[in-house]
């Protein structure tokens, strides 16, 4: 049952476009920076096949331009990584 | 609520991430910081603008319980972007100060008498009848504020000019802003910055003018450190006359001697033109070349009258003038060596780099301040570094709403709501807008502000009615001003939130509600028109001042021009002036608009929605000719102006027997004449009261320690201040400064009333004065 916190940030000007995106996206809870170009995203997923399935539609989301993993916690290890770079849109 | 393990996962998982992000991007603000365990459930937060200076910065206020407890910033507004400065966290401290003025008092056999509004309001409006039925229209005033609101203002200006028929309506912003406005107008044929706030996020270099921005407009220099920080082709150059906290957060301090900013501006120009600096094509379109009078005077003499009449002149005769001005030559005159004047230069030439100029006091309180403002507009036409992104001039204001009320609205002797009272066709609208017939508007401007003072003095005009200023320790040379207002021959109204040093001459005093005790909208120094709700009632009896106008205007029998009503003035009154900005190059937001933001900047585009962030390029500016790159649409031809103006020295001058340089200023503490920020008690502990700064060894040799009493001297008055030594700022030898918000050591009874003879505004940064110890 993963739990997993990230700094997105959106493509230049679309910021509020990734908001809606990541809104309407299943186990996403957005928390938008209100003066920077930046979110705060959390996960939380089920088990680790459906933290993949969230992963793969994160790496498609067209106005995410980097994602940095901030924290991750699950059943099974407690795991946390501190910014590490998770994925580039770039 | 329960909190569960998954949902607390949760919650820190999006701290940590929050707390990273915060590494990253220092000041970043998340809802969930808003809506923090800083403040108890139950606080409503509206937006408004600050109270305090002219940065605009939006503050939203917590109010419970029908009393407002707490403010933040506004992380909607595009001018803070959440921060404040220490001003504006504590701004409505003010309001429950126990002398809070909340009933009218009327003088009677030398003593105030609580009186009823009604009661008084009646006595304001039958003196002003009586007066204007004695000894004319012209014998009654005005004088207003660039704290006024719109409304306020609008009101004020339709009740003398086109309700009484006198141009005698004045305001503090001719003492702070006025060169300015006279600079923009001679050059560009229109008042206000072509840019906005946004330049500060694309430019390379800040070059300040004489404004102490570190101080004085603590949010916005923020910014520019935010830029220097997370850019690395950022740099901040300081000319000053004194070493401040703006000196040294800049990558480059300069000192000048008074005076000396012509000298630099001119000397500039000649490098850019002797290194083939000049956007030669920019030139040739849009810019033509003009000389004015010299030798102008100074106004220091009662009904002073000058007019300035331009001569056209062509490149070559200008590129001779500038001969005088090579940096060698006018390094003795300015203090400034000759590398530093190419250095500047250079980065005003150098076409890689996007420059912005930013003054405000330094360059407005000057005896030569229109000059000041044309030399500097010269060097961003020379280089064409004007009217895009990062790159023009920024003349700063002082008051939240010099620019709102004071320019737009326009509460000076000369001005109408647009235009000026000498244009036949501005007279014409205003007219037609206020109902009223066209030749009641007179067609010449009467007093200006100090001249207006002047004529108290000499007991020309019998009645006054000031709101929302305290001119008696604002004006230069209160040492004459004050026992002018003190003769009986003029009856004196003062509307106020507070005692002041001007309600203690006053006749009557009328309590005035204080900024979220009305509803109102104010103007920035970017063109930012920003509305905000009433949020807490007034005390007592008091009101706002567009209220008390209205109902002094109606009882003198003009009630047929003020229909408006009370709970909705504000709302009647702006879409009312609205109609004067109508068309593509001042449009105004429509209400609902400015309801729903943080402020709107004008020109508003109706087609889009969105504010016009560059005048005169027509890439950004829907008023400009679509045919051309640029158009300076202010002026018939299109073209701005460069002009010729010389060095000329100040009106007096540290001699033996006065050998000191004064200058004065404002704290980041206080604002203003601290009739606010001297009530809230955490600025006032802050700095408790005003000082002397001296140079430290200009301090040995006269045997003053720090903390010493010393009088400071001028041919026009006395004033005893403690010695400042290395501390807050640093003058540099032979001249002091002293800051004015203290009512209880009055610097302006020591400085002159000179003035710049085309703008009017006094210069309150040059005067000769002695330093003697107690």
């Amino acid at each position: 049952m993963p739990v997993k916190s990230y700094i997105a940030f959106p493509r230049v000007g679309m910021k509020e476009q990734l908001i809606e995106v990541l809104k309407k996206t299943p186990h996403c809870e957005v928390m938008p920076a209100l003066n920077k170009d930046v979110l705060v995203l959390v996960t939380d997923t089920a088990d680790d096949q459906e933290e993949e399935a969230l992963r793969q539609i994160l790496y498609g989301i067209k106005e995410l331009a980097h994602l940095n993993l901030v924290s991750g916690y699950s059943d099974k290890i407690n795991q946390t990584d501190e910014k590490s770079s998770e994925h580039d849109n770039e | 609520m329960t909190m569960n393990r998954r949902h607390f996962l949760k919650k820190a998982a999006a701290a940590s991430a929050m707390a990273a992000v915060a590494a990253m991007l220092p000041g970043v603000l998340f809802a969930s910081d808003i809506e923090s365990d800083h403040f108890p459930p139950g606080i409503d937060w509206t937006k408004a603008p600050c109270r305090f200076c002219g940065v605009g910065c939006g503050i939203l206020v917590g109010v419970q319980n029908g009393k407002a407890v707490a403010v933040k910033g506004d992380p909607n507004s595009s001018v803070n972007k959440g921060m404040l400065c220490v001003k504006g966290y504590h701004q409505t401290m003010c309001i429950s100060s126990a002398d809070r003025l909340t009933k009218a008092l009327v003088k009677k056999h030398g003593k105030y008498v609580e009186t009823s509004m009604e009661e008084a309001l009646d006595l304001v409006a039958a003196k002003m009848k009586e007066t204007i039925d004695r000894h004319g229209k012209d014998a009654v005033a005005m004088y207003t504020s660039g704290q006024s609101t719109i409304p306020e203002g609008y009101v004020a200006s339709k009740l003398m000019k086109g309700a009484i028929g006198t141009n005698n309506l004045e305001c503090n912003a001719r003492l702070c802003m006025a060169s300015a406005v006279a600079g923009f107008l001679t050059t560009f044929g229109a008042d206000e910055p072509m840019g906005c706030y946004e330049d500060i996020d694309h430019a390379n270099v800040f070059i300040l003018w004489g404004n102490n921005m570190a101080e004085m407009h603590p949010v916005l220099f923020s910014r520019l450190l935010d830029k220097r920080l997370t850019r690395k082709d950022v740099s901040i150059i300081d000319l000053a006359t004194r070493t401040t906290r703006t000196s040294k957060a800049a990558d480059k301090s300069i000192l000048f001697k008074p005076q000396g900013d012509l000298a630099i501006a001119n000397a500039i120009c000649y490098e850019l033109i002797n290194n083939g600096w000049v956007n030669k094509s920019f030139v040739e379109k849009h810019v033509v070349f003009r000389k004015g009078k010299t030798d102008i005077g100074y106004g220091l003499e009662d009904k002073f009258a000058f007019k300035d009449e331009a001569q056209p002149i062509d490149f070559e005769q200008y590129k001779s003038f500038l001969e005088d001005y090579r940096p060698d030559k006018v390094e003795a005159l300015t203090g400034v060596s000759a590398g530093d004047i190419k250095f500047l230069a250079s980065l005003y030439g150098n076409p890689n780099k996007k420059v912005v100029s930013f003054w405000c006091m330094g360059m407005n309180q000057h005896t030569r301040g229109t000059w000041m403002n044309n030399l500097v507009y010269n060097i961003h036409l020379l280089t064409g570094k004007i009217s895009q992104p990062g790159n023009g001039p920024f003349s700063l204001t002082g008051q939240p709403s010099a620019c709102g009320t004071a320019r737009e609205v326009g509460t000076f002797t000369h001005k109408l709501p647009k235009g000026v009272v000498t244009n036949k066709k501005h007279r014409e609208l205003a007219a037609k807008i206020w109902k009223v017939p066209y030749d009641r508007i007179p067609d010449k401007p009467t007093y200006h502000a100090t001249e207006m003072f002047r004529a108290v003095d000499r007991g020309e005009i019998k009645f006054i009615w000031i709101q929302a200023t305290n001119p008696l320790v604002s004006l230069p040379k209160t040492s004459r001003y004050r026992p002018g207002m003190q003769k009986k021959s003029c009856f004196i109204v003062v509307s106020d939130v507070f005692p002041t040093p001007t309600t203690d001459v006053a006749d009557v005093i009328l309590p005035a509600a204080w900024h979220i005790e009305k509803s109102g909208l104010y103007g920035n120094s970017e063109r930012r028109t920003q509305y905000w709700d009433r949020m807490t009632d007034a005390p007592g009896e008091a009101m706002p001042d567009a209220w008390m106008t209205i109902e002094v205007a109606r009882r003198m029998g003009y009630g047929d021009l003020f229909p408006y009503s009370k709970e909705k003035h504000h709302e009647e009154i702006y879409n009312e002036y609205r109609q004067f900005h109508a068309g593509k190059q001042h449009n105004m937001a429509p209400l609902a608009i400015l309801k729903k933001r943080s402020g709107v900047i004008w020109p508003y585009i109706e087609e889009t929605g969105k504010s016009t962030l560059w005048r005169y390029n027509s890439k950004y500016d829907p008023a400009c000719d679509p045919d051309k790159d640029f158009d300076f649409y202010g002026n018939a031809d299109g073209k701005a102006v460069i002009w010729q103006r010389p060095y000329e020295a100040a009106p007096e001058m540290p001699d033996n027997e006065y050998p000191f340089w004064l200058n004065t200023g404002r704290v980041i503490e206080h604002w203003h004449t601290g009739s606010m920020t001297r009530r809230i008690p955490v600025l006032h502990q802050a700095v408790p009261h005003a000082y002397v700064e001296l140079h430290p060894d200009d301090a040995r040799q006269l045997g003053i320690v720090n903390g010493q009493k010393v009088k400071v001297i001028s041919r026009r008055g006395t004033t005893i201040l403690p010695a400042s030594i290395n501390e807050r700022g640093l003058p540099a030898r032979g001249q002091v400064f002293v800051p004015f918000f203290d009512e209880k050591m009055l610097i302006n009874d020591v400085t002159l009333d000179a003035f710049c003879p085309i703008s009017k505004e006094p210069d309150y940064k040059k005067c000769a004065v002695r330093i003697e110890k107690l």
